[in-house]
């Protein structure tokens, strides 16, 4: 049986790689450079190279838009083992992924946990064929940390809710077609009166306006409801009970965020210092930064092997829980201190903001965006505070 | 000397502070850049060199104030609470200063005059690599056909896009010194890069070919100019420190104003305790920062032979401090703190460039261990 198994899956990796050296345009090889270089689907969306459309059709063909969701949903229904080597092979290859969305990230996973069959059918199936932006409504501008705080509010009128209020940190608000929010329901308690939404972005009553960030680029927006109709079956799971679903997809969006340091497939940073700085005697010339930059390296590494034992421990069955919010921490932590030490190294080009040879400040607004690392998908505090509490067990009062 | 401003220093920096809360709002440093970068407002420099700022360092000998650069802290040090735009670090902190300690009076007497009336900018072009040194690898002033030429690219030139001069500090083609050259910005010869950098102020790459100089021109004389120019960095460097201290200040006390306003679960985030316990140690490094930068400032008024070491200690730690700060100051407005629409990033950004300006923390460690030998 065991070889059986190991044989199958031998040869799913050299179908697959197979498949793959056929399939995947050259140019999708290519480390990402640009966020254009994404496709994020939607009504909205638009391919931004002839490559980039075959890429997401053939994938989309082979179902392998989400290749481990179940067939009747869209899926590829690949086992997690298949999909481990789907994964290692597309990055062997260097592999771009055909289409990014939240759909995927964030949503489908509390969809398939609480949703009706009718609703996972419908949501899930769009969902792999690229047709519909979802973007989040979760915070508001007195509900950050304080989530549960939040006041927009569905009011139940007959078969349909009116939506009203706002909510700030939409990202791509101006792009989606769909947003999933949380709204209240129910004034008399707090936690408990909090039901999860899905709402057409085309309603009548829904406007956006563009936030601006320090890096000068506006990629999120505040959305505002308006008397805004949604019919009752957008509901998912019981009324009053989407604090529940909320807190599942947090856990989801912590661990989508505590991995943004490690895509950078950039040059790495010993190499940068290496041109930039020189060398002498064989070693990086500016020894201070040298031991910096191995620091970080070191953390860098040691980080990757916590997130590795993570999962082997996972699938030898011991799940480790709250751990998401210390890899969430960690993870950015250590995102935000290479851009500082980025700056390091780099000098007096590293703040260029404007200029050709900086590409209108890549690297500066870059730094400038990694501040929001510890902020977004719950504060640093905050990811604290639940390890204090939820893996230490210490007092709250 | 007792480690504190005297009445008439405090004076100057009520003043300052009067003077910039009317004239130089934090407002106003987004008004200029989101008027396509603006570098420069005349009215509010007319007004500053009314207020004699321009004077403040210039010896009484050519009709200075001889303030000294205690005074000119003070006066740095509000600027850098308002984040202030000026051209009072090329033209007052490292100009004048190098100026100063010029032997050419003829110069002298004319550069003075004009700074003091406020009719012309001048700029330090010492700045070639990617990182702050002090040591010329590139420039090269030499001889052709019986005129003398400058050659090279200086980089990073703070005020270059609006500077009437430029202080070039180059190597000697025969000699083996530095010479420190004045040239008029429209001179032949001369190229700019104009890049505007994270603090929205612009910066300036320019490159020099054959440019003619006259022998009048030289600010540097017997083989002086290195020793110039490293004590003019030094002073630079101080009171660079100085804002960097109006930076650091400011951007806390803002944050500690938001602290008691701004309510999550039912209270204000301010009682929260990881976040107390934050701002409570970074209110005492800014106490240690205060401390050193007051030091330095004296040190260059009564010209104390330790000013190469006490420079780089206030350099180095008020590099640490202010990201420190900075850093503490955004996370802690939460998800404001990094939108435009707060003034908060306005400081992380600015000292993200002042960190480096004259050397980084690590440059000035490294001095600092240089200067005590090990
Ligand atoms: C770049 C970015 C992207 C974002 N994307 C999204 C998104 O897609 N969807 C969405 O819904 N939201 C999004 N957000 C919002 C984000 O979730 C909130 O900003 C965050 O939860 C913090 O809330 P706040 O901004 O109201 O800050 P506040 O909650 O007001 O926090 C202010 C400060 O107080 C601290 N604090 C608060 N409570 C405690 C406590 N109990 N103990 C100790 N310290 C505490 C915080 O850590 C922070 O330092 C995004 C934010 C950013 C910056």
């Amino acid at each position: 049986m065991e070889t059986q198994v190991k044989v199958d899956l031998t040869n799913f990796r050299l179908e697959t790689r197979k498949w793959l050296e056929e399939n995947c345009p050259i140019s999708m090889r290519e480390p990402i450079t640009d966020a254009k270089q994404l496709y994020w689907g939607g009504s909205k969306g638009k391919f931004s190279s002839e490559d980039q459309e075959i890429w997401f059709e053939r994938m989309l063909q082979k179902k392998w838009i989400v290749p481990y969701w179940e067939e009747k949903y869209g899926g590829g229904g690949l086992n997690p083992e298949q999909n481990n080597i789907l994964n290692q092979e597309m990055s062997r290859l260097g592999c771009r992924k055909p289409h990014i969305n939240f759909g995927i990230s964030m949503l489908g996973p509390a969809l398939l946990k609480f949703a009706s069959d009718e609703q996972k059918l419908h949501y899930l199936n769009q969902i792999c064929k690229g047709e519909v932006r979802w973007v989040q409504g979760y915070s508001e501008p007195n509900a950050g940390s304080d989530l549960a705080n939040l006041q927009t509010k569905a009011d139940d009128n007959g078969d349909h809710f009116l939506v009203t209020g706002s909510k700030v940190w939409t990202s791509y608000g101006d792009k989606g077609d769909y947003i999933f929010c949380l709204v209240r329901t129910d004034t008399s308690s707090k936690h408990t009166g909090i039901s999860f939404l899905l709402i057409d972005m085309n309603s009548e009553g829904v406007t956006t306006r563009p936030i601006k960030l320090i890096s000068g680029k506006s990629p999120f927006t505040e959305t505002f409801f308006d008397s805004v109709k949604v019919p009752k079956k957008n509901l998912v799971g019981t009324l009053n009970d989407g604090w529940t679903i909320a807190k599942y997809l947090l856990t989801h969006e912590r661990q989508m965020i505590g991995g943004i340091g490690e895509t950078d497939k950039k040059k790495s940073l010993s190499e940068i210092a290496i041109d930039v700085l020189g060398k002498n005697e064989g070693i990086l010339s500016d020894t201070s930064i040298r031991s910096k930059i191995s620091n970080l390296e070191m953390n860098e590494k040691i980080f990757d092997l916590t997130i590795q034992r993570a999962l082997d421990e996972h699938k030898a069955g011991n799940n480790s829980g709250a751990a998401s919010s210390f890899f969430k921490y960690y993870g950015t932590e250590l995102s935000i201190q290479k851009e500082e030490l980025r700056l390091e190294v780099n000098g007096f080009n590293s703040t260029e903001w404007t200029s050709e040879e900086s590409r209108n400040g890549l690297e500066a607004r870059y730094f400038c965006r990694s501040k929001g690392h510890s902020i977004e998908g719950g504060t640093h505090e905050v990811q604290l505070n639940i390890i204090a509490k939820r893996i230490l067990g210490l007092p709250t009062k | 000397m007792a480690l504190v401003i005297n009445e008439e220093q405090q004076m100057l920096k009520s003043s300052t502070k009067e003077f910039l809360d009317l004239k130089s709002p934090l407002s106003l440093v987004r008004e200029m850049r989101d008027n396509n970068y603006n570098q420069f407002s005349s009215e509010l420099w007319t007004e500053m060199v009314e207020m004699g700022w321009t004077a403040l360092t210039i010896p009484e000998k050519y009709n200075g104030l001889n303030f000294g650069y205690v005074g000119l802290g003070q006066v740095l040090e509000e600027m850098g609470r308002k984040l202030t735009v000026s051209p009072i670090i090329s033209t007052v902190l490292t100009s004048t200063s190098l100026i100063s300690l010029s032997k050419n009076e003829v110069l002298k007497n004319m550069l003075f005059q004009e700074i003091m009336n406020g009719n012309k900018l001048c700029t330090l072009a010492h700045e070639e690599g990617s990182h702050h040194s002090p040591n010329i690898e590139i420039s090269i002033v030499s001889k052709k056909d019986d005129v003398l030429v400058l050659n090279g690219k200086k980089r990073f030139v703070i005020d270059g896009s609006i500077s009437d001069y430029f202080i070039v500090s180059a190597n000697h083609e025969s000699e083996k010194n530095v010479d420190l050259i004045l040239v008029d910005s429209k001179s032949e010869g001369i190229s700019f890069n104009n890049k505007v950098h994270m603090d929205s102020r612009i910066y300036s790459d320019i490159s020099f070919d054959n440019v003619k100089i006259e022998k009048d021109n030289f600010l540097s004389s017997n083989g002086d100019g290195f020793e110039i120019l490293e004590k003019t960095l030094d002073i630079a460097r101080i009171g660079l420190a100085a804002e960097m201290l109006g930076n650091v200040q400011q951007a806390f006390e803002m944050t500690m104003q938001y602290l008691k306003e701004r309510e999550q679960f039912g209270v204000k985030i301010g009682s929260f305790q990881s976040l107390q316990h934050r701002s409570a140690l970074m209110f005492g490094e800014i106490e240690l920062c205060k401390s050193i930068v007051l030091k330095a400032l004296q040190a260059i008024d009564s010209d104390d032979e330790k000013l190469p070491e006490l420079a780089s200690l206030a350099k180095a730690k008020l590099g640490q401090v202010s990201k420190l700060v900075t850093n503490e100051a955004v996370q802690m407005h939460g998800g404001i703190g990094v939108t435009d629409d707060a003034d908060i990033g306005f400081f992380l950004k600015r000292t993200r460039v002042t960190q480096r300006t004259f050397g980084d923390s690590n440059f000035h460690l490294d001095r600092v261990a240089k200067i005590n030998k090990y």
